[in-house]
């Protein structure tokens, strides 16, 4: 005869079997275990590429060391470096920090803060978000169209043909044009409505409380996504390749940077298009400026992450 | 400023706007935003304008016949259309393959079974590999991808560039994209819906299909439809990973080399000194381009479509 206290417990047993599907649930595991395969999967993508971009290019960035940030192109893998791709991107960051920042924080501002719900800004909003998603070649089209071909003239004179750093330095802030207005606008929406209103009700004008309340509260946000968008252009590309960055004769050691604006150039990730193309003897260079070029993404990736983390407020 | 300083208590309306100054100034700065802001849509004009100008004087020029040949080979004045644009659905389609199961798997991962910190951990580590630039992931995928995992599934061939190793990269390219806006989608749905299903005694697994996924579901496939229009806009590592540079023969054998519209485009520009002069080539690259946009435009309105059906629910 089984005591009441026994019988409550073999109870609670047989309502947790009939709870939990009596022979084990394992659908229902197989199914965990297969979502966290597909991620292991993806992590383990990540980490495979980082493996062996590190595991081949060490080598060549140890054997190298400063020599190799230090060196021109060159024909023979020994004696060439990265010196000319890293002054040519941090060039084109300038023009994409000169241009694309004040263009996309301006027309952020004027889209959250001033434009009313008219047709205009209906327009505008749609076509920024459709230029986020153009194909960034279809951006180094334009730049050929555009700033090489029909202003070649002006914008890289005589040998250069048009093929100049400033084309590809403004081809290069309207790819990433779209991505800083997305950004600061999200950053913008963020601050709330009180804020605003504390600043009109003392008096203050529209550009006051932008001024003055606004942008210092979206700052961290604007600033994250600035950064990112700048990442983006680091790393970019085909854009380049269509408006001409895969030339040799980029001079570094020119004492006028202006003059050297309107020369040739090249970048970083168009020194490793290049080398890739190469047979297998650059092979050890391809993946020791993939180092460099994933240091300086990852690095400042990082940096956005963390100010993001550091500074966001919940209001 | 008329206002009567004798009697302080009649303030006008003018009193209450401010001075000219202070007036003119917010005007100017206005109308300095709204310029910022119609930069936006003059670039729009800009890429629309300057694409379909050359790609009108290429229709006007070109055979038509040479449109529709087998191949791709501008250099000889053969525009094969279908070349390039099946080269580009294989390696985009290749991609999804990839894409799809490891993005969506991953959502459901970290919307659905996640704890809060393991989701603070990977959805950074996601973001990271969203960063790597795609001339690296072209060559992992010519280095690596092709000779590790191409070549054993393509016993017959072991050519140096294959469809195959390029879709595989850019599936895991697009990976990340699907994975985080499928992601926001799902973690979007409300918890009562998840609460009703539990309450009804569902397993957290039904409830993740079930419930979680339809309701989610416009976002779901916005995310494909955006993961599609960015594997059909990659131009890195096709350009290096696929072959085809200068010219290709039309062909859908992923084990083998292909051409892409955006490899096209590469290869018609790194030669392009000698593109600029008589020959078609010059044009044709902007009809690509023009083909190109208009392929990824649909895509992405359609995008744009769902995502705004999601919003309208909740």
């Amino acid at each position: 005869m089984t005591t009441p206290r026994a019988q409550a417990i073999s109870n609670a047993e047989l309502v947790r079997q009939r709870l939990t599907g009596g022979a084990g649930d394992w659908r229902s595991a197989a199914f965990a275990a297969l979502l966290g395969l597909l991620l292991v999967v993806t992590l383990g993508v990540l980490a495979w590429l980082l493996g062996v971009v590190l595991v081949n290019g060490g080598p060549t960035l140890l054997a190298r060391g400063l020599d190799f940030f230090t060196s021109n192109l060159a024909s023979r893998p020994e004696s060439a470096g990265v010196a000319q791709g890293i002054v040519g991107s941090l060039y084109l960051m300038v023009f994409v920090a000169l241009v694309a920042f004040p263009l996309g924080i301006g027309a952020a501002v004027y889209l959250e803060e001033y434009a009313h719900d008219t047709l205009l800004t209906r327009t505008i909003n749609t076509v920024v978000r459709n230029l986020a998603g153009v194909p960034s070649i279809v951006y180094g089209l334009l730049g050929l169209a555009i700033f090489v071909v029909a202003l070649g003239d002006v914008l890289g004179p005589g040998r250069t043909q048009g093929r100049s750093l400033i084309a590809g330095g403004l081809t290069m802030a309207i790819l990433v044009l779209p991505i800083v207005i997305i950004t600061t606008a999200e950053a913008l929406r963020a601050v709330p409505l009180t804020i605003r209103e504390a600043a009109f009700g003392v008096g203050a004008t529209r550009w006051e409380t932008i001024r003055s309340h606004v942008l210092p509260y979206a700052a961290p946000g604007i600033f994250t996504g600035t950064i990112l968008s700048m990442a983006r252009a680091f790393g970019e590309t085909a854009p380049l390749i269509l408006v001409g960055a895969v030339v040799g004769g980029f001079n570094v050691s020119y004492d006028n940077p202006i003059e050297q604006a309107y020369g040739r150039y090249t970048a970083l990730p168009t020194t490793i298009y290049d080398w890739a193309r190469k047979p297998g003897t650059f092979d050890g260079n391809t993946y020791a400026a993939i180092i460099v070029l994933l240091v300086v993404l990852l690095g400042v990736n990082a940096l956005a992450i963390f100010m993001r983390n550091r500074f966001e407020r919940r209001w | 400023m008329t206002a009567n300083s004798s009697t302080p208590a009649s303030l006008t309306i003018d009193d209450l706007r401010g001075s000219v100054g202070r007036r003119r100034k917010e005007g100017v700065i206005r109308v300095a935003f709204l310029a910022a802001a119609l930069t936006s849509v003059l670039i729009s004009v800009l890429i629309i304008l300057s694409l379909i100008g050359e790609a009108w004087s290429f229709i006007t020029q070109v055979d038509p016949a040479l449109l529709v040949e087998r191949g791709w080979f501008p250099r000889r004045d053969l525009y094969g259309l279908p070349t390039i644009v099946t080269g580009t659905l294989v390696i985009a389609g290749i991609g999804m393959l990839v894409a799809t199961p490891l993005g969506l798997g991953a959502a459901i991962f970290l919307s659905e079974y996640a704890s809060p910190r393991a989701r603070r951990t990977i959805k950074p580590i996601l973001e990271i590999l969203a960063g790597i630039p795609s001339v690296v992931l072209g060559y992992f995928a010519l280095q690596v991808i092709n000779p590790t995992v191409v070549d054993p599934l393509c016993p017959s061939t072991t050519d140096p560039y294959t469809m195959g190793a390029a879709g595989i990269a850019v599936g895991i390219l697009i990976t990340p994209l699907i994975a985080s806006v499928a992601e926001d989608a799902m973690y979007a749905v409300p918890g009562s819906l998840r609460e009703a299903s539990y309450g009804l005694g569902a397993r957290k697994r039904t409830t993740s299909l079930r419930i979680v996924f339809p309701a989610a579901v416009s976002g779901i496939v916005a995310s494909l439809i955006l993961g599609a229009s960015r594997g059909i806009g990659e131009t890195m590592i096709v350009a290096i990973a696929a072959g085809g540079l200068g010219g290709s023969l039309f062909s859908v054998n992923p084990c083998g080399p292909g051409q892409t519209m955006t490899a096209a485009m590469t290869a018609l520009a790194t030669g392009s000194d000698q593109v600029r002069g008589a020959s078609l080539a010059f044009p044709s690259l902007f009809f690509v381009g023009l083909l190109l946009f208009l392929f990824t435009l649909a895509l992405n309105l359609l995008a744009d479509f769902f995502v705004r059906r999601v919003r309208i629910q909740y």
